[in-house]
């Protein structure tokens, strides 16, 4: 890609970490929201390269990792039926359930296709036309408006055999629940691709009620250190404020053309979280006039109590509670080839993170 | 999954693109966009283009990064 390397080029890095120490008047704690970011931030030594007033904390905004258990349980049935193929984006593959994930029900002989578009999912439904394709919609506002142009594609060339199991969430209730709860959290790092759909606008609160500053961060390294340099100002001169570092990427008021879809097709809901819970209007789900393509509706299925595995503490990363290292498996029965919880599983999981880049520090 | 590769558009067929990164290629849907050109870099993300990414605004921010080096 045209210009990588010079957002890696380590005179603008040396330059830019100069400055956030000389800034610094103080110790400041940031959130890095998204975890394309946590896993861009191990993977260039970030932490090493900051002055000790900087802490990163990883945050909630791994779809597969606030993905509830729940959920991962009623795909895991929905695999088990006989007429179904069950499409899944990679990373959701090994996520545990509480009796079995993806994986292991695709080793049984279950239909569990992995597939890197939806796109993809709705040519299988067309040429699978007997069977009925269920695709597993999760991911933020950068995901979603995909899931809607599938559900309005099928709509359109009256494909009955598709439809969408939706965890599909909305980040900024998630980052006030995380804000309100942790206290001491100076700023966010925001996440730059969901941003991308949805423009600045979502943060306003953050800012007012919180008294936080929000900074849309792309992820090479001089972006990250642009945007904590961004943060480490607004909070020295007593402005915190939404600012755009990722301007490349992120207009103001985002896509609108993705905005609108997703509006036509997701309404706000009530969602669990893993770790966060139950959090208000936080989840995208599928509005009434698309019933058909709402796989909660079309195949509806019962599941019995979810139970997370004992000993992982995924929920407390995902609020900024606790870092990896704290959790007595990591990295000894908890390893990317070995998960027990969905940190370790997603390749941007703040656990797998750790154990890339991270593990014999 | 989340992760958004930026990609530079090779040829478009009706509502889909052909676009490569590091020397792959990939179909992107162009659903979400309007306007996209052969020759344009786009951010492609679960299998669509999600925003093109403006080049001015690129090379602005590295001239920002360059002249806040120089300040010092
Ligand atoms: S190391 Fe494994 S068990 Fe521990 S919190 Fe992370 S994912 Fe859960």
């Amino acid at each position: 890609m045209k210009y990588m390397d010079e957002y890696r080029d380590r005179t603008l890095i040396a330059g830019l970490t100069k400055k956030i120490r000389a800034r610094a008047g103080r110790f400041y704690t940031f959130m890095e929201v998204c975890g394309g970011h946590t896993m861009a931030i191990h993977k260039f030594g970030l932490p090493w390269l900051l002055p000790s007033t900087i802490r990163l904390k990883s945050g909630p905004g791994c779809p597969v990792c606030v993905t509830d258990q729940s959920y991962v349980d009623r795909a895991v049935a929905y695999a088990e039926m006989e007429e179904v193929v069950v499409c899944t984006y990679g990373d959701l593959l090994r996520v545990p359930g509480t009796s079995a994930s993806l994986y292991d029900k695709r080793g049984e002989g279950c239909d569990v296709r992995v597939v890197y578009s939806l796109l993809e999912a709705l040519r299988i439904a067309r040429e699978e036309s007997s069977r009925m394709v269920v695709f597993l919609g999760i991911g933020f506002e950068t995901t979603a408006p995909g899931s809607a142009v599938g559900i309005l594609e099928a709509e359109q060339e009256g494909l009955d055999n598709f439809c969408l199991l939706s965890a599909h969430k909305r980040m900024p209730p998630a980052m006030e629940a995380v804000a309100s709860d942790a206290g001491q959290l100076d700023g966010f790092i925001c996440p730059g691709h969901v941003s991308t759909i949805t423009g600045m606008g979502i943060y306003e609160d953050l800012p007012r009620l919180y008294g936080m500053g929000c900074v849309i961060s792309g992820f090479e390294p001089t972006d990250m250190l642009e945007s904590i340099l961004l943060l480490v100002e607004q909070m020295e001169a007593g402005r915190p404020e939404v600012a755009i570092q990722y301007k490349r990427a992120v207009r103001p008021e985002g896509n609108l053309k993705a905005r609108a879809l997703m509006d036509q097709v997701f309404q706000h809901g009530d969602d669990t979280w893993r770790g966060l819970g139950v959090l208000p209007d936080s989840g995208l789900r599928i509005r009434p006039e698309y019933a058909r393509y709402d796989a909660e509706q079309r195949i509806p299925v019962e599941v019995g109590p979810a139970r997370e595995n004992a000993g992982c503490i995924c929920g407390e990363i995902l609020k900024g509670q606790k870092e990896p290292s704290e959790c007595p498996l990591f990295a000894t029965s908890c390893t990317p080839v070995h998960p027990v919880g969905a940190c370790m599983v997603s390749s941007e999981g703040a656990c797998q993170a750790y154990y890339k880049y991270r593990r014999y520090a | 999954m989340c992760l958004s590769i930026p990609a530079q558009v090779i040829s478009i067929q009706g509502d889909t693109a052909t676009v490569s990164f590091a020397g792959n290629q990939y179909q992107a849907g162009l659903h979400m966009l309007n306007d996209v050109k052969e020759g344009d870099y786009v951010l492609l993300h679960a299998g669509f283009a999600i925003q093109k990414i403006s080049d001015q605004e690129a090379r602005e921010t590295l001239e920002l990064l360059r002249e806040m080096g120089e300040l010092d």
